[in-house]
């Protein structure tokens, strides 16, 4: 396999790996080195950070996992420091050395820091990553004065965040107008006059000299001599490419890396994309074009024809701190230029075209950018604008349907992900969208800056015309298959007394009438939990695992994890293993992470002779219930223990194994503070202490890496098992399916649940319907032996030869 | 020029569980039969088209489609079609259905 290496972790380099992996899946095999400690965000999103608007989680966009899957071999907090061309290799600040076949350099770009004295105190720092990001929220924990120097597109976001967290916050510019490359003095001023009344303040025309202060920065120096205090500077002033590695490589740099319309650069094997790319002169800064180097750069890795990149126009639609704006072409009127605008000071809105010889070569919007697409196809196209009314949508009463009907089926609706109208309609269309999620998730329109929703939001009320539903559409439905909620969901169960998945699909008219993988598995677990004891599960509407009773590998083979209670075994239990593994030749044997042995790579055939000589109860390592209890050794033999670790952690698994739970839960009991069963991480853990227990929930040892609540402290076993039992009722009753516990509690409250969990009462009732739940469940690798028609349906395979 | 077609008996139709898959291998070939609701069978490779493979027997099935088991990806019984936002497609085989006797004909 050749040997693909990039340096950089960004938006556009890790998108062209995207590329290539969908042109290629096993061409290459792909090393990537990234500076930060993260793995791919999205840097659009960061401002939303700031102003508390997103958590960094959601703004990910390729998870860890991702790479994982995709087999890429990911560095974070590493960076490159040279590219040896002649030998094709690269060589890391760590000294790590990775030879390559073909590299991608794709180093993004940093924060240009004013080259002036004092740039280098404490509390200073530029707006370009989560580091700095990190940094302006805590200074706004300690201080109240912010200076941000640059009016500009960064700095009037990073001004707005700064508001949020609370601080004072100046603009400090060099020009007269605010973001003055994509905005004429007009627009400008409406800007400047919105964010003042929003509490920013602005200094015009002050060219910043020096920073002063001790250790930390104190105040700003400007050319005309005159002072202002800060304890905290942001600079916005603008990006630079960051290409010291290619320098240093040898690598031809200008302005940025400088690559040819194929994206190579000067050395062979070589390439560069992003922002520290610099393409027939020009770096581009903005998302949609960086995605368009990405995909002719992944063309030609991997050796498809491809049309070569030639330069993109762009118009910028931005958002700033609540208003909206595009602006493409040119900007100032010359004396060859006409202007046609539309300004109602009333509304906020102001709109100005720019016609030299009949064709529109410059748009400014301001307040309502609902026209920017239309525009602009004009724009690019040349069209004659001749009898041809500009700003006529605007008088359509419909919110912009007006604009929908005229816009052709070409035109780019989501520029991140080159989505056009008439895919969007298409999907609708044949897939019987309803919601903007829907539409989201099937043509990837609004998955990357999502500032084209309210536009992809029109072209659904277009497409469906009366039988939009406004609120319906922008509510999270359970998925494709319906609009409804699960509120509304488990509301209809209890109303109409429906029983099975089939009559819920049918009497809530699903316009799926069979459903999907997420709305089948979801309505099953609800009517379990509704009906408890009375409900027949639906064994076709749970995916494999939980069908099959066993863990599905990628190879189609399965893996067989029997149930060790407490991770307690005996010398009869493993014998009995190890014959099976060895009769049926188990590739692998392996101690799992819930403390049990699990072996892997069985055939589906062989599942349920297996079962039968291992006579062990299932694991259910594969299921939305309870996993495993995590025990310690606790007082039977540890010095240390304080209580008995190992009886509680069995007792607990005896009662709640099998239970359907909205996702997966996990237990860990320790016997003493010290907490060898990490009870930190766990659903709930369990902690002995002297005299008693301490109830820890919502801990989480995976994606979401969280260290439990304290629920309770409680004295005997038996205050253990009702609170643990009224305790996964709740959750069980009113989490989302696929919900864990820890996302749960963040959005419930711990509050909330220790005030429902205080009242006698209500646990009491809720340990009832625990019960009556708990005494459906039958052993299911038992009832597979025992049940030939399960045993033929599920894991038979039958072997014919052709002709006979 | 002649063509010759084998027909080969592979299950009984009245032993096909509606709505589930049924795994058959015929030769080195491995076959998933699905009998959908409206009584049609259909046969297809039982090898997922996403580029990392997986099985789809055990996947579920929703009308004319299945949803492969391990990558999600939904799959038109009838084609073999990879549906958007995916993309791919997988082979099928000719099914004929005579009395109880379900035959694939290659």
């Amino acid at each position: 396999m050749k040997k693909l290496v990039m340096i950089g972790n960004g938006m556009a380099g890790v998108r062209t790996i995207e590329e290539i992996l969908k042109l290629s899946p096993n061409q290459f095999e792909i090393t990537i080195f990234g500076q930060e400690p993260y793995p791919n965000y999205n840097r659009i999103k960061l401002s939303n950070i700031l102003q508390g608007d997103t958590s960094f989680e959601e703004i990910i966009i390729n998870p860890l996992d991702w790479y994982k899957e995709n087999k890429i071999q990911l560095f974070t907090g590493e960076a490159v420091t040279k590219v040896d061309v002649e030998a094709k290799k690269v060589i890391s600040d760590q000294g790590r050395e990775v030879e390559y076949d073909e590299l991608i350099i794709a180093t993004g770009s940093s924060s240009f820091i004013l080259p002036i004295p004092g740039a280098d105190k404490i509390g200073v720092t530029g707006f370009r990553d989560i580091k700095d990001c990190e940094m302006m929220i805590k200074s706004a924990q300690n201080y109240n004065k912010a200076v941000v120097i640059g009016g500009g597109l960064l700095g009037l976001e990073a001004a707005r965040g700064l508001l949020n967290l609370g601080m004072k916050v100046d603009v400090v510019h060099l020009m007269p107008n605010l973001m003055e490359r994509q905005l004429d003095p007009i627009a400008s001023s409406l800007l400047k006059a919105e964010l003042e009344s929003q509490g920013m303040r602005f200094l015009m025309e002050k060219e910043t000299v020096e920073i002063i202060g001790d250790e930390h920065v104190a105040g700003l120096r400007f050319k005309d001599g005159s002072l202002i205090p800060a304890d905290l500077v942001v600079m916005a002033i603008g990006i630079k490419s960051n290409t010291m590695v290619a320098k240093e490589s040898g690598i031809y740099v200008n302005r940025g890396i400088v690559v040819n319309d194929l994206m190579e650069t000067s050395a062979p094997n070589v390439y560069a994309v992003g922002e520290c790319a610099e393409h027939r002169e020009i770096v581009y800064g903005l998302v949609a074009p960086l995605y368009e180097q990405g995909k002719v750069l992944a063309e030609r890795i991997c050796g498809k024809e491809t049309a070569p990149y030639e330069g993109s126009v762009t118009g910028t639609q931005l958002k700033v701190a609540g208003v909206d704006l595009y602006s493409a072409g040119e900007i100032f009127e010359v004396g060859t230029t006409k202007s046609i605008m539309v300004y109602n000071e009333y509304e906020g809105i102001y709109k100005r075209v720019l016609v030299r010889d009949n064709r529109i070569v410059g748009i400014v919007l301001y307040g309502d950018t609902k026209d920017s697409t239309r525009l602009f196809r004009m724009l690019s196209k040349k069209e004659d604008i001749t009898g041809i009314s500009i700003f006529e949508a605007q008088c359509s009463a419909e919110g912009g349907s007006g604009d929908i009907a005229s816009m052709p089926n070409d035109e780019l609706v989501c520029g991140c992900n080159g989505v056009t109208k008439g895919a969007i309609v298409e999907a609708i269309n044949a897939q019987g969208l309803t919601t903007l999620d829907q539409v989201s998730h099937c043509t990837n329109a609004g998955r990357s800056c999502g500032r084209c929703k309210p536009m992809v939001n029109d072209i659904l009320a277009y497409t469906l015309g009366d039988q939009f539903d406004a609120a319906a559409a922008q509510k999270t439905s359970i998925c494709g298959c319906t609009t409804i909620s699960r509120e509304e969901l488990i509301a209809e169960i209890k109303e109409k007394g429906l029983t099975s998945v089939k009559e819920v699909m049918n009497v809530l008219e699903w316009n799926n009438e069979e459903g999907c993988t997420k709305c089948r598995p979801a309505i099953n677990y609800y009517l379990g939990m509704i009906h408890m004891d009375e409900y027949l599960d639906d064994r076709d509407s749970r995916l494999v695992n939980e069908k099959m009773h066993a863990n599905i590998q990628k190879d189609g083979t399965y893996s067989v994890v029997p149930r060790m209670y407490g991770g307690v075994t005996n010398v009869a239990d493993l014998k009995k293993i190890a014959e099976v593994a060895e009769k049926y030749e188990v590739p692998l044997v392996k101690l799992t992470g819930g403390q049990r042995i699990g072996l892997f790579g069985v055939k589906k055939e062989d599942l349920p002779s297996m079962w039968k000589e291992l006579d062990m109860p299932s694991g259910y390592a594969y299921g939305k219930t309870l996993r495993t209890v995590k025990t310690c050794v606790g007082a039977q033999f540890c010095r240390y223990g304080t209580q008995d670790s190992m009886s509680l952690g069995i007792e607990l698994e005896k009662k709640f194994e099998r239970l359907d739970t909205p996702h997966k839960v996990k237990m860990g009991v320790s016997a003493c503070p010290r907490n060898c069963s990490e009870a930190g991480i766990k659903d709930i853990g369990f902690v002995g202490i002297d005299g008693g227990w301490e109830i820890y929930v919502a801990g989480n040892g995976g994606v979401d890496l969280r260290a439990g609540d304290l629920l309770a402290t409680v004295k005997t076993e038996a205050e253990v098992m009702e609170l643990t039992g009224a305790y996964l009722q709740y959750y069980r009753e009113t989490a989302n399916y696929l919900e864990r516990t820890s996302k749960w509690v963040e959005r419930v409250g711990l509050e909330h649940v220790k005030e429902v969990l205080a009242n006698a009462e209500t646990r009491k009732e809720l340990n009832e319907r625990m019960d009556q739940t708990l005494k459906k469940y039958i052993e299911p690798w038992n009832e597979a032996i025992e049940c030939e028609n399960i045993k033929d349906k599920y894991y038979a395979v039958h072997t014919f030869k052709a002709g006979e | 020029m002649i063509i010759t077609k084998i027909r080969t008996l592979v299950a009984n139709y009245s032993d096909l569980p509606v709505r589930s898959g049924y795994s058959v291998k015929m030769n080195d070939e491995e076959i998933a039969l699905f009998k959908v609701t409206n009584g049609t069978v259909y046969a297809i490779e039982n090898r997922s088209p996403h580029p990392k493979g997986g099985v789809l027997t055990e996947g579920l099935v929703s009308g004319e489609y299945v949803f492969c088991p391990v990558y999600d990806w939904k799959i038109a019984l009838r084609d073999g079609k990879v549906q958007a936002p995916d993309e791919g497609q997988i082979k099928t085989y000719q099914v004929e259905v005579k009395d109880d006797n379900v035959y694939i004909i290659i």
